[in-house]
């Protein structure tokens, strides 16, 4: 069995990730209808395995770029709970100095680009980021996460295409969950895969059971390793689903009961549980652990969240510009 | 002191910080084998090699993210938009990414990228290829906006936007890429943000940047034989803005005329005009006036074109009338 294959650390890891997501995103979503936080939050339950697989198969020295559904992205590439939730509460202790919020997390140092609040846009800055190892001769991966949405954006097509003409160190990850807001990809898009439009750069387009972790971090090995050896990047496609409403409080009109219930079924966080215990790479009790463990990390996150101060208004003049700040918003 | 043209300034600027810094890269449009469509970066292919003088595809939302991907890592991407009125194509790099990434990630990242755009009048382009758009970008905080006048202020601002640790939009005008003027052998840099004054004088304050610097220049002459004494500004950047030269000058004059070749509703000088009559009312002989360009689409036929924007006639009108003179 797959797990048996990649073994019991790899595998514990993977479920530790994945419930760590699931209950990041429960909890805000939580919090949100209980109006504790502000603004947006998009969630992205159903879809840990994609942002797990993926980040589990990068270095650290690896780079990704989000998007508005990227926490799950972002914790993913090493960043802490509770300075996301933090950020999410807008306090000052969070990635962002509460600055940017649940779609702007960024932390330079764990290689995460930023979130992004605009589809699409992204998918450039990536391969820029890919565009400037080759510039400094590293042999980091840069790897855009983005939806099914995005591939209809310009930004996508003329980033692949220098992507590709360039051979640049460079993952085009796209996280198909079938919806953009509430437009189903099928009435908007005339390509079965979006895999396929691979094909017209002249790159390697690969579609994935995005509700499978190995499956994702095996594809994404397969791209890192292309990527650094200087032939360029890859389109991998993983099919997968969001439970949840694009924000919360939709009321999701757009899709029937009997849709979301069949990927349900096909849960990413379940079906790892069960593959772990069927195949006898851990026992029940050892996943249970790990969930307390997890529970009692994201509960002590929004403790953390809910104590910390608000930034000082003074900080709404600061970090616009690095040099000059001050006469630069004076007039 | 030798003389080069403002375009060959220009190249000069990207040249030095080139070899100075090996972070520092051009990517655009016809930048690399034909050197750019105004011969900005003729050579500098064979001399960097093809990864630090990129030939893109027509693609300036892609390359422009690209950029800013490149500047969040640590580079210093100088970007040529071919004319200014493509960067509408690619907005979103500037407008949402750029501008605001800092902000947004709580002063983590720099965008240290220069966007070079040439706009302006005056060479038949028609409609798509001569507009000046400085006002898009001036109203957007985390942008920096540039407007040089002369090739000594094009060097050394030049350089000081690639030094710069912020996106600065370097707006250059193309009726000004073949003027020649003096520019020292030696090294120099011009800060962002200082303005100069061309001529002092004191019965008007007359701003403007970038192409209008000339005509503002050749009105205070004509006023001179009318006997008004005219002060010229040139602001050189319009963020940050010079508001202590501006405001020196105002309370010197009392009276102040704005020459701006972009279209007058939405443009900088309503800005300047603003800020102007808030701060300094009590100052004023005059109400502030401003010589601008029409409210129009850049038309193709000669017989239109050089009617859409003001010239030192326009200039010289402005002042007459704020100082009461027929």
């Amino acid at each position: 069995m797959v797990a048996k294959k990649h073994g019991k650390e790899l595998s514990l890891k993977f479920y530790r990730e994945m419930f760590k997501v699931r209950s990041f995103d429960l909890k805000a979503a939580e919090l949100f209808t209980q109006a504790l936080m502000a603004g947006n939050i998009h969630t992205c339950v159903g879809q840990e395995a994609t942002a797990v697989g993926a980040c589990q198969a990068l270095k650290s020295t690896d780079f990704i770029t989000a998007t508005h559904r990227g926490h799950g992205q972002c914790i993913a590439k090493g960043g802490e709970t509770k300075l996301m939730m933090a950020e999410l509460f807008g306090k000052t202790t969070g990635y962002c100095k509460g600055k940017g919020g649940s779609m702007h997390i960024a932390n330079v140092g764990l290689g995460i680009l930023g979130a992004n609040g605009i589809v699409g846009a992204g998918i450039p800055i990536a391969a820029g980021s890919g565009l400037a190892s080759k510039i400094m001769g590293k042999d980091e991966v840069t790897l855009a996460f983005f939806g099914d949405a995005a591939s209809n954006q310009g930004t996508f097509h003329e980033a692949i295409n220098m992507a590709s003409a360039w051979k640049l160190p460079v993952i085009f990850m796209c996280e198909n969950n079938k919806y953009g807001v509430s437009v189903c990809i099928d009435r908007v898009c005339n390509t079965q895969d979006i895999a396929d439009r691979a094909q017209g750069y002249h790159i390697p387009g690969v579609v994935v059971d995005g509700n499978d972790v190995f499956a994702v971090y095996e594809a994404v090995k397969v791209a890192a390793e292309r990527a650094r050896k200087g032939e360029g990047p890859t389109l991998i496609e993983c099919k997968t689903y969001r439970h949840r409403g694009h924000y919360e409080g939709d009321p999701m009109a757009y899709r029937t009961k009997e849709e979301m219930q069949e990927w349900k079924e096909r849960d990413g966080v379940i079906r790892l549980r069960n593959e772990i215990t069927a195949s006898g790479v851990a026992t029940a009790e050892e996943l249970d652990a790990i969930e307390a463990e997890i529970t009692a990390e994201i509960e002590a996150a929004v403790e953390f969240a809910k104590e910390s101060p608000y930034p000082d208004v003074s900080e709404v003049t600061t970090d616009v510009y690095a040099m000059d700040n001050e006469r630069g918003i004076a007039r | 002191m030798r003389k080069i043209t403002y375009g060959q300034a220009l190249s000069e600027a990207m040249h030095e910080e080139m070899v100075r810094d090996e972070s520092v890269f051009v990517i655009g449009e016809d930048m690399g084998v034909m050197g750019s469509v105004f011969g900005l970066t003729r050579g500098f292919m064979e001399e960097f090699g093809a990864n630090r003088v990129i030939d893109t595809p027509i693609s300036e939302s892609g390359f422009t993210g690209m950029s800013v991907g490149a500047a969040i890592r640590g580079l210093r991407p100088v970007v040529e938009i071919m004319y200014i009125d493509f960067t509408p194509v690619c907005m979103d790099p500037i407008v949402n990414q750029a501008a605001k990434m800092r902000y947004m990630t709580g002063g983590q990242v720099k965008v240290p990228m220069v966007i070079r755009a040439p706009q302006g009048a005056g060479r038949r382009n028609a409609g798509q290829h001569s507009q000046s758009l400085e006002a898009l970008f001036t109203h957007i905080p985390g942008l920096k906006v540039v407007t040089p006048a002369t090739p000594y202020d094009a060097k050394g601002l030049l350089k000081a936007a690639i030094r710069d640790d912020d996106p600065v939009i370097f707006i250059e005008h193309k009726l000004l890429y073949a003027v020649k003027g003096e520019v020292p052998e030696e090294e120099y840099i011009i800060p962002l943000g200082k303005a100069e004054v061309k001529r002092t004088g004191k019965d008007v304050t007359i701003l403007a940047y970038s192409r209008q610097v000339t005509f503002a220049l050749q009105a205070a002459k004509e006023l001179a034989e009318l006997g008004i004494d005219a002060e010229v500004i040139d602001l050189r950047t319009l963020v940050p803005l010079d508001w202590e030269t501006i405001a020196a000058s105002v309370k010197k004059t009392h009276r102040v005329v704005i020459a701006q070749e972009a279209v007058e509703r939405g443009g900088f000088a309503g800005e300047l005009i603003a800020q102007i009559q808030g701060e300094l009312f009590d100052e004023l002989d005059a109400p502030v006036k401003r010589v601008a360009g029409l409210n129009v689409v850049p038309p193709f036929s000669p017989a239109l074109e050089d009617f859409i924007y003001p010239n030192a006639k326009d200039i010289v009108a402005g002042v007459k009338e704020i100082l009461g003179k027929k």
